[in-house]
């Protein structure tokens, strides 16, 4: 056994050089091909006609190379309402996913690097806003907002969007590291305002943060479902989720229509634009969930 | 089919939260829609006066008609929703009503769900316009749809009398009869699926849709609506006629488990997977649609019956358009209605794009019943199922919760499907959660 111990401490691995591990890679592995089987699925039936979507293998092509055809009937489709819904869910994204980090820095700032009375409060109540989930605020949501008259509206799904409690902790969490306590002492010697020194400061040394908590909010208001759903009738209000669904379910019931094809291509064009902010954006997103996890 | 669940939660979820507010506060204004004068006259006056109405319908002939009806009252602007389909509509209909804003004039509404609307008191009595010189116009089993609790809530726009849809050749290939009796039907079923082990006569996961018009069709009344009471009879002999007449196929494992409307069985239908479906007078339209490649296979022959001798059908699916309280503009609404679904311009539109109409007038006019369907190889399947249309054995009734039922079936009784459980015990189980969740619902159930 003594003999085999420094052989075993001459393998352990640091962190400057990891461990190459056989195992872990082909898992890795594994789980890559998992995640992107869907994908292209996805891709290749986009492909197809609908009778070749039908009738043919999914992950392989089949038939006549109907891509660009596809692509043309979903943005023309109903008077192009594909257009619309892309529109309105950018609206839903920009101003629902823009003021839900806004608020949540602000927020997460002042509660980080102030103190006052009430504090601990704010905070649990905040604790407690993350452990719900939106699915079971959205009724009585629904039931607030028709009261307000606000129901069918775009306010319906960009009021409920723009609050992220999982943000506000983000930043809080964030803060706390990334603006040193000194440095706003040191700001406020000199003479800054609180405004000041926010936006000329702490707004900076925020920045990974903040990126990090429009993505998420962007995410999470793209892929909105549940809400827009119960809240809007106007399918000229719709965002690109709902939309789809609107589509999947005209092949449903009497007069149907199905447009397997049409559905299958429309997913795909709204992926898209969430694929490319996900590439330019992966390192904060990393960042993001690392946040908090390690003490300096 | 997990969307379909959540959104039948979701749905569920809030007629659950709704419907007790909501019974309370609408017994208010019974009828603040007349305005003095309502007859047929007062109809023919405001689309003389014009106006804008507002009109929710899935209905694919919408934007048609409402051209053909503004060309005739040009002062009237009818703002059309596609709500694209009777589930979304019906949830919508009841978040518009529980917020009392956004109420449309005119709505359409599945016959299944015209008591989930009448019987809290979301609808207009259409009575008071002279609606009731119009029931001659239509058939007997459309009209009793429409028409409940001592008032006329809508006017019927399509029907979907039960017929046999079969594909001829898989049954010439395989040797098989159009049977005309279910036991005939479950010996073909047999026969194919013994000469074919992947294709199947019939397929089905436990659609509700098909489970209460085959309950219909062998005489059943499980459900009696007598204003607010409701009665739910578990030990219905039509009930227990389909069930045991079903489990013959399901317990030799003959029922295809696929899907009704998903891709598959598209694919299905139009490759001869599925050799018959069961189903309203509105399918040629789908198949024509959803399956082309089945062109020149499929034809048409009448439903197969229990017992043999006279034909006996039942409806499955088909809509009315109603005018829900609340809306803005009764009087025009009405009068848009009495046309949309009465006018010959409108059906004729109607009928043109494929729809089955509800009219007596039209179901026996010789257009109609000489059409040779392309699609159906020249079959002249309009004389089948104008046939059928006449032989819908009368007295049934839906839940005023009968979508939620619906959506509950899948719950209850899919299991018998999956596994070949006792498929009866799965159905009164059915029956029994449906006598918990009325009285839930303030509902006097007595089961």
């Amino acid at each position: 056994m003594s003999a085999a111990t420094p052989r075993l401490a001459r393998k352990q691995f640091t962190p400057l050089r990891p461990k190459k591990s056989v195992g872990l890679t082909v898992v890795m592995l594994l789980f890559v091909v998992y995640s992107l089987i869907p994908l292209a699925w996805l891709v290749i039936s986009s492909t197809k006609t609908q009778d070749a979507l039908l009738n043919s293998f999914g992950l392989w092509f089949s038939g006549k190379f109907a891509f660009f055809d596809n692509i043309v009937w979903a943005l023309t489709y109903e008077d192009g309402i594909f257009v619309r819904w892309l529109l309105n869910t950018l609206i839903y994204v920009v101003v629902g996913a823009g003021l839900a980090t806004i608020l949540a820095t602000l927020a997460g700032y002042g509660l980080a690097k102030y103190d006052f009375p009430g504090r601990k409060v704010v905070f649990g109540v905040i604790l407690g806003a993350i452990a719900v989930p939106g699915t079971a605020l959205a009724v009585p949501t629904f039931l607030m907002f028709s009261k307000l008259g606000l129901t069918n509206t775009m306010w319906a799904v960009i009021l409920p969007s723009a609050i992220s409690p999982f943000g506000l902790y983000l930043i809080w969490v964030y803060a706390t590291d990334a603006v040193p306590t000194e440095l706003l002492e040191a700001a406020r010697v000199d003479g800054a305002g609180e405004l000041r020194t926010f936006l000329t400061i702490s707004l900076r040394l925020l920045a990974p943060g903040v990126v990090t908590v429009s993505l998420f909010a962007i995410v999470a208001t793209w892929n909105n479902y549940f809400l827009p759903l119960i809240m809007l009738n106007d399918p000229k209000l719709y965002p690109l989720t709902i939309g789809l669904q609107k589509w999947n379910a005209e092949a449903v019931g009497i007069g149907a229509q199905p447009v397997f094809t049409l559905v299958i291509t429309g997913a795909l064009l709204t992926i898209v634009p969430i694929v490319i902010a996900f590439l330019f954006l992966q390192r904060y997103w990393q960042t993001g969930l690392t946040a908090g996890g390690v003490k300096q | 089919m997990k969307t379909n669940i959540a959104r039948a939660l979701a749905a569920g979820a809030l007629a659950a939260l709704l419907g007790g507010t909501l019974v309370a506060c609408s017994g208010g204004d019974t009828d603040a829609a007349g305005g003095g004068k309502s007859d047929a006259a007062a109809l023919d006056a405001a689309l003389k006066k014009g106006g804008t109405i507002e009109y929710w319908t899935w209905t694919p002939q919408a934007k048609d008609q409402i051209a053909e009806f503004e060309k005739e009252y040009p002062k009237v602007k009818v703002n059309l929703t596609d709500t694209g389909g009777a589930g979304d509509s019906n949830t919508k209909l009841q978040n518009a009503i529980s917020a009392g804003k956004g109420i449309p004039d005119v709505v359409q509404v599945e016959y299944q769900s015209v008591g989930q609307f009448q019987l809290p008191g979301y609808l207009t009595d259409l009575t008071q316009y002279g609606f009731a010189d119009l029931k001659s116009k239509y058939t007997a089993s459309t009209w009793a749809n429409v028409t409940q609790n001592g008032g006329i809530w809508g006017l019927p726009q399509d029907s979907g009398p039960m017929a046999l849809f079969y594909n001829k050749d898989v049954f010439e290939k395989y040797d098989l009869t159009v049977p005309t009796t279910w036991d005939q039907y479950i010996a073909d079923a047999k026969k194919l699926h013994e000469a074919d082990p992947t294709k199947w006569l019939v397929n089905d996961t436990g659609d509700a849709g098909l489970a209460t018009s085959l309950m219909w069709q062998a005489g059943g009344k499980p459900f009696k609506i007598n204003g607010q009471k409701v009665t739910i009879n578990t030990d219905d002999a039509g009930v227990k006629k389909y069930s045991d007449m079903w489990s013959q196929l399901i317990d030799q494992g003959l029922v295809g488990n696929i899907s009704g409307w998903s891709d598959e069985w598209y694919k299905a239908l139009g490759d001869g997977t599925i050799a018959t479906v069961t189903l309203g007078a509105w399918m040629p339209g789908i198949l024509t649609s959803g399956a082309p490649d089945g062109a020149g296979k499929w034809a048409v022959a009448p439903m197969p019956t229990y017992d043999g001798g006279e034909a006996v059908t039942a409806e499955n699916g088909g809509s009315t358009e109603v005018v829900p309280k609340g809306a803005s503009n009764p009087v025009l609404g009405a009068a848009f209605l009495r046309w949309l679904n009465s006018n010959e311009k409108s059906i004729k539109v109607f009928m043109d794009d494929g729809g089955f109409p509800a009219t007596v007038a039209d179901l026996h006019s010789d257009d109609f019943l000489n059409y040779k369907s392309d699609y159906f190889g020249g079959q002249q399947i309009n004389k089948v199922l104008a046939a059928a249309a006449d032989s819908v054995i009368s007295g049934w009734q839906y839940l005023p919760w009968q979508a939620y039922a619906n959506t509950i079936y899948t719950d209850d009784v899919g299991p018998a499907f999956q596994d070949k459980s006792d498929l009866y015990a799965g159905i009164q189980k059915w029956l029994n959660d449906n006598v918990k969740y009325g009285k839930e619902q303030g509902f006097t159930v007595n089961g």
